[in-house]
């Protein structure tokens, strides 16, 4: 049976340096750091050996100095997985996973739209949810963008 | 790409016909298509961005209308995110009202769309009778809670209304009626040849393609996918409950008709239960004005499939962020994969289907088409009639059908 604790364990006697960046908040929820160098192993290593093969969502955040992306991975017993990576301001580069999962495309164009993170790898496509004739250099979910009156 | 033997047909995004903007585009050949480009965004309302200038409970409120069908959905999927940071505990009765609610909602929802699945398929006599017996859900929801939707149920902390012993009689009253019903829509949708015939085969999402493309809902579990986060992460009252989760393994619209119908039944069990196991007590505690800082992801089985809202707070009484996903939007590329080398005329009742809401999701949807080297302009109406008559060239005709079930109304 997979706990909470195991799968703590497990990712943290496979990375020495998530040890005190995993916190388990209440039952099926879990909350994790990574740095952006780790990033791609760790999800990788999650998604293939730890069984998380549900993509609920990605989320972003304007952190001040940083973006912050946050990935909620469901396990098939109903646990979650927050695995959250920060990239500076002045350079939010993260990389795609749309070749894991195909399905987060929509996600990632959100990231692009709304806080102005530069997704690499992801295909052209359209924009999304911003109009075409939206500025390219507004994004409405930093916390420094106010609505026009 | 510009292609001389595809012919381009865009539908929507804004036209009065359309019941939501949504703007698909279809590349065809012949009447085949060949590639689905979504054009979403069109009713998107900054809605995470007006969270973040509002109290928790204004938010409450203004989350609540992300959606008119699951408004329930998305107001207790929010409020669990903030009282799990607040840390409260939420009276046993509140979470029992949450469950009843939650349940009503799923059964006119997913009445609603039996109504639909058939206007689209031209079986309009099946939509009269459903929308007809949803009226018997929209009343009683209308009694709990004052609304026939947007029911301001929630509060930070529990539920705004306690159930009396007379309403809990009449919803017991009432799911004998639904029982009777949905047992007959199942005949009709499992042995009715035309409806057999004309939705199996049709919008193809193997389990496979479901698990990749994240599918959620009765839209994965028709694939196959056991998945249900009331079962999987419970939440309300569903952890003290019993009933099954519905799957099949047609993978087509038929099986995600089939999964809805049993759905129908599976929630009557569950709102009796509700009502019976009810326990006394107070339905709501108190809650904080300011939310201490924190972070909680919530997610809860909408009638569409998982919705999921993540809350940041940071000690103030505003949320720091407020992130929505709704149910279509993880079903959006799915409706690509099932159209793709499909019929023309198949594009209604997939999309259909997987029950789109383009209002929560973002939330919106744009359709494209190709052929030789013309252009042409059609609404999504004539592409309707257009799908019913080219199944009535094959020998798929409801008229049959519909004068049957319109005779029994008459006796």
């Amino acid at each position: 049976m997979v706990s909470e604790g195991s799968i703590k364990q497990g990712l943290e006697s496979e990375f020495e340096h998530l040890k005190g960046k995993i916190v388990v908040t209440r039952p099926r929820r879990i909350f994790m750091e990574v740095d952006r160098a780790h990033f791609v192993k760790v999800f990788e290593y999650i998604v293939a050996k730890q069984e998380f093969a549900h993509l609920c969502t990605i989320t972003g955040l304007d952190e001040g100095e940083n973006l912050s992306f946050i990935y909620h991975l469901a396990h098939t017993g109903g646990i979650i997985l927050n695995i959250k990576v920060s990239v500076p301001k002045n350079n939010p580069v993260i990389k795609t996973i749309t070749p894991i999962f195909p399905g987060a495309e929509c996600y990632e164009r959100e990231l692009i739209d709304l806080l102005g993170a530069k997704v690499e790898g992801l295909p052209a496509g359209n924009r999304y949810p911003l109009t075409d004739d939206w500025p390219t250099d507004e994004f409405p979910l930093r916390k420094d963008w106010k609505p026009k009156e | 790409m510009p292609d001389k033997n595809k012919f381009k047909i865009p539908i929507g995004p804004q036209h009065p016909a359309l019941k939501e903007p949504e703007g698909f585009s279809l590349a065809l050949k012949g009447e085949k298509i060949m590639g689905v480009d979504i054009r979403l965004g069109y009713n998107h309302r900054g809605i995470e961005k007006a969270c973040e200038e509002r109290t928790y409970i204004q938010d409450l409120y203004l989350i609540e209308r992300v959606c008119g069908i699951c408004s329930h959905s998305h107001s207790t999927c929010f409020v669990q995110a903030v009282e799990e940071i607040a840390g409260l505990d939420i009276p046993k009765r509140a979470r029992y009202i949450r469950t009843l609610i939650g349940e009503l909602e799923r059964v006119h929802s997913h009445l609603l769309w039996l109504g639909v699945a058939g206007h689209e398929i031209g079986f309009d006599t099946l939509l009269m009778y459903t929308w007809r017996d949803r009226e018997v859900v929209m009343d009683i929801l209308a009694a709990l809670t004052g609304n026939r939707v947007n029911y301001g149920i929630n509060t930070i902390g529990g539920v705004r209304r306690d159930i009396t012993p007379d309403q809990c009689k009449d919803v017991l009253a009432a799911m004998d009626i639904l029982e009777e019903r949905t047992k007959y829509y199942i005949e009709v949708g499992t042995q009715e040849t035309t409806i057999v015939k004309r939705l199996s085969g049709v919008g193809v999402l193997s389990k496979e393609a479901a698990l990749k493309l994240d599918a959620v809902g009765p839209t994965a579990r028709a694939s196959g996918v056991d998945y249900d986060v009331r079962r999987d992460d419970p939440y309300a009252a569903y952890g003290e409950l019993s009933f099954d989760v519905i799957t099949d393994d047609h993978c087509d619209v038929y099986g995600r008709t089939v999964v809805r119908l049993k759905e129908l039944m599976e929630s009557y069990k569950i709102i009796r239960q509700a009502v019976k196991n009810m326990p006394d007590g107070p339905v709501t505690v108190r809650a904080p004005r300011k939310i201490p800082a924190g972070e909680a992801l919530g997610r809860y089985e909408a009638p569409r499939g998982e919705d999921v809202h993540f809350v940041k707070s940071n000690g103030t009484e505003k949320p720091e962020r407020v992130k929505v996903r709704a149910p279509t939007l993880a079903n959006v590329q799915a409706v690509k994969h099932m159209l793709k080398d499909r019929f023309l005329a198949d594009m209604p009742i997939v999309v259909a289907a997987i029950d789109p809401c383009f209002s929560c999701t973002d939330r919106a949807i744009s359709l494209r088409h190709t052929d030789k080297n013309k252009k042409e302009i059609i609404d999504w109406p004539t592409l309707r009639t257009y799908g019913i008559s080219w199944y009535k060239s094959q020998g798929i005709d409801f008229a049959g059908l519909n004068k049957q079930l319109l005779e029994r109304i008459k006796q």
